[in-house]
């Protein structure tokens, strides 16, 4: 079967995407931009921009000169790559095979798949009209070989051009050489030789063309016209983590819940251990047979493929799961996925810790009942300010990046605010004789300080803090401190903050 | 005849010990947490792991006091690696504090809970997973039952629970291996010097299973257990000198 393939072409990728987030730049004039050579360079140009003659590659500034009212953007890099990688992940639903063709297109190998549409043109007209509509000012062609196709997208006439089969040479012969993807040195010694369409040197002794312009003008010209072949690399979609288990009668028992729950996640563990994946997160979505949509979701520290494990955590949310009249559908479907860590057996043992697995099941377990929120570790930040020196940890692997301090004395007890206390201090920067915390008296015997920690004025405002470390007559020890300078006419100015072992 | 006889109950007394769960003299798995003098009141002379301690405090000072004893205990318990976790519905533990007491604060896992019934559901999971050294729980009430329930589950494992009692309305009997009550003690510094000593403690055993209560003085310096003598101490010691079941 003769081959048929699509060439799109996003004359304004970047700039159309971009109006679809923005719906406020459609009218404006604006361009990306990135640095090359400390000079701004654009990018890419918008349609508006376009027409006042600001294209890809100009200066800035010069740009600027021409319309003093152009916006610039910032250019991100790597994203044309992602946005057509997007776009041909969409485009599947036209045919099996479809490739990203950097920096501004998409190539589909449409063989066989237009007749599901009602024709080439209808085939071609939809994609067109679908990517119109999506805001991409797309044009695009339908010919034999991917040469010939992406040609007559980009120097074609027309947004939709189809070349029926075999007519490759009369549709690319009148075009400009640029049309055959030449390199940019071969194509300059093109135009100084005066070759402006295909058509003045393809009928040429190759011999000839090859001494002048390489092999791979050669190469170039004869995969358009269908004499070699060209290859594509088509994208790959990886198939969803998702589970189905449809039910002959409705299930309404939580032993019934429970043999689902079961079969789903033995299927979806096994391959996921077949490709050494681990779930971080699955939802078990519930459809009732009155409608509606009964969901579970769990999460795990690490990616895990134990079905035991796991089942475990939904068995926590099986109550919470209402069948009302029935379930006829289960779902288990796992949003994050991640490469398990390939645990090596130690031929030493070493002690529990929090590398063990058993510990972050437990985790997970916990989290599961209690929220994420309420399981926490702490590592130390880099604050002297008690309430910022320690940090919650990202994850069971995180490192303290430098060890926990030890030369500044700390309480065993912090409380979350520090209460006033009311004292009676001998002089400035003397620590109190007494004090009284909630109406009991306390005299002072020992004490330590003062430590003064700054307030930092990036953060928050405020005085500073001056602690000391108190004991008691009956050897109780406190953390004080006195909130800023000493001042006379100021009350309250006194507060405890800790208790010491 | 009745030397025979004594010899003969010393054997049975050590049996029925190795048959509950102590472990024998000598035993290599022993944690050796540098309180020789306490030791002595438990079977064996053995700190025993694997099993319920309480510890009863009253006012947030002696939680502090109760808290850097712990922590302590806890250095030698996590020797050999492992992770603690704490269990709480009020938690003000200031986790770089633990550090003066010789354990790696990063190392503890917090699970702060808002019912008291959630923590024995935490602290029952928690002491099931093996990969642990120790759990702690910050628990007010807690029944016979309850603790019946924990400990199963700490014997099946083998992890050492700390039950952190504040200020109980009922001081009931659970099934604890030890009951302990810490309060601070004025610290003492060499004659003449300024400042705050290192953190000293009266340690009272108020029950122990299978063995000795007692009250002792102990100072934390140098990131070890130091016992004082008790010179004070060891008349009242001596007359509580009783064996308690």
């Amino acid at each position: 079967m003769a081959k048929r393939y699509v060439t799109i072409w996003f004359r304004y990728l970047v700039t159309d995407w971009m109006i679809r987030h923005r719906p406020g730049l459609r009218k404006e004039s604006f361009v990306f931009a990135a640095p090359v050579h400390g000079r701004m360079m654009i990018a890419a140009a918008c349609k508006n921009a376009e027409a006042n003659g600001i294209t890809a590659g100009i200066p800035v500034a010069d740009a600027k000169a021409i319309d003093p009212s152009l916006h610039v953007l910032d250019n991100r890099h790597g994203l044309e790559e992602k946005l057509l990688r997007t776009l041909a992940e969409w485009s599947i639903r036209y045919t099996p095979t479809a490739a990203v063709d950097l920096p501004d297109g998409l190539t589909l190998d449409a063989s066989g798949c237009a007749h599901l549409w009602g024709g080439e043109e209808a085939y071609v007209k939809e994609i067109v009209s679908k990517l119109g509509a999506a805001g991409f000012d797309v044009r695009a062609a339908m010919a034999d070989t991917i040469g010939t196709a992406w040609a007559v997208a980009r120097y074609g006439e027309g947004a939709i051009s189809i070349v029926q089969s075999g007519d490759q040479a009369t549709a690319l012969l009148p075009l400009h050489p640029a049309a055959l993807r030449p390199d940019p040195a071969v194509l300059v010694r093109l135009q100084k030789l005066g070759f402006r369409r295909i058509a003045a040197f393809a009928n040429m002794p190759r011999a000839a063309l090859r001494r002048r312009f390489g092999e791979d003008l050669l190469t170039r010209l004869s995969q358009a016209l269908g004499q070699a072949e060209e290859f594509i690399q088509p994208i790959f979609i990886n198939p969803p983590y998702q589970e189905r288990l449809n039910c002959l009668e409705p299930i309404r028992t939580a032993a019934g819940i429970e043999i689902a729950i079961r079969r789903l996640l033995d299927t979806l563990c096994k391959r996921l251990e077949s490709e050494g994946k681990g779930l971080r997160s699955a939802v078990l979505k519930c459809f009732r047979v009155d409608g509606k949509t009964v969901e579970a979701a769990i999460g795990t520290n690490r990616a895990s493929h134990n079905a035991a494990h796991l089942y475990k955590l939904f068995e926590l949310k099986i109550p919470t799961i209402e069948p009302a009249l029935g379930i006829e559908l289960f779902v288990l479907e796992a949003p994050k996925v991640e490469e398990t860590e390939q645990q090596q057996e130690k031929l030493w043992a070493t002690g529990p810790g929090l590398e063990d697995a058993a510990v972050a099941e437990l985790l997970d377990r916990l989290a599961g009942k209690a929220g994420v929120g309420a399981i926490r570790r702490f590592l130390p930040d880099e604050h002297y300010w008690p309430e910022r020196s320690v940090t919650p940890a990202a994850s069971l692997k995180d490192k303290p990046a430098d060890g926990w301090r030890l030369d500044r004395p700390r309480p065993v007890l912090l409380l979350p605010h520090p209460e006033a206390i009311e004292v009676s201090a001998p002089i400035p920067d003397y620590p109190p004789m007494l004090f009284r915390y909630r109406g009991r008296l306390h005299e002072i015997r020992k004490a330590d300080g003062p430590e003064r920690i700054e307030r930092e004025w990036w953060l928050d405002g405020g005085e500073h803090r001056d602690y000391y470390t108190v004991e008691d007559e009956q050897g109780q020890r406190y953390w004080l401190f006195r909130s800023g300078h000493y001042n006379e006419d100021q009350r309250h100015q006194w507060f405890i903050h800790g208790f010491f072992a | 005849m009745m030397r025979g006889k004594a010899d003969i109950i010393a054997a049975l007394q050590k049996e029925i010990l190795s048959l509950q769960g102590y472990r024998a003299e000598g035993d290599s798995t022993a944690v050796n947490v540098g309180l020789e003098a306490i030791t002595r009141s438990f079977p064996n002379a053995i700190f025993p792991t694997g099993a319920i301690h309480e510890f009863l405090t009253e006012a947030p000072e002696h939680t502090a006091a109760t808290g850097g004893f712990m922590a302590g205990l806890l250095a030698s318990l996590m020797q050999r690696g492992g992770a603690c976790i704490w269990v709480s519905t009020s938690r003000r533990l200031f986790p770089p504090s633990l550090k003066t007491f010789g354990v790696e604060p990063d190392r503890f896992i917090f699970v702060d809970l808002q019912r008291e019934k959630d923590v024995l559901w935490a602290m029952e999971e928690s002491l099931k997973c093996g990969g642990l050294a120790a759990v702690i729980a910050d628990l007010g009430e807690i029944t016979f039952t309850q603790s019946r329930r924990v400990q199963l589950a700490v014997e099946h494992s083998g992890v050492t629970c700390f039950l952190l009692r504040t200020n109980p309305r009922k001081l009931n009997t659970i099934a604890s291996i030890a009951r302990w009550k810490i309060t601070p003690l004025p610290s003492q510094l060499e004659e003449g010097m300024p400042g705050v000593g290192f953190p000293r403690w009266q340690v009272e055993l108020l029950k122990v299973r299978n063995g000795y209560p007692g009250m002792w003085k102990v100072e934390w310096s140098a990131g070890g257990f130091v016992m004082l003598p008790e010179r004070a101490v060891a008349a009242t010691a001596a007359g509580q000198k009783r064996k308690a079941g």
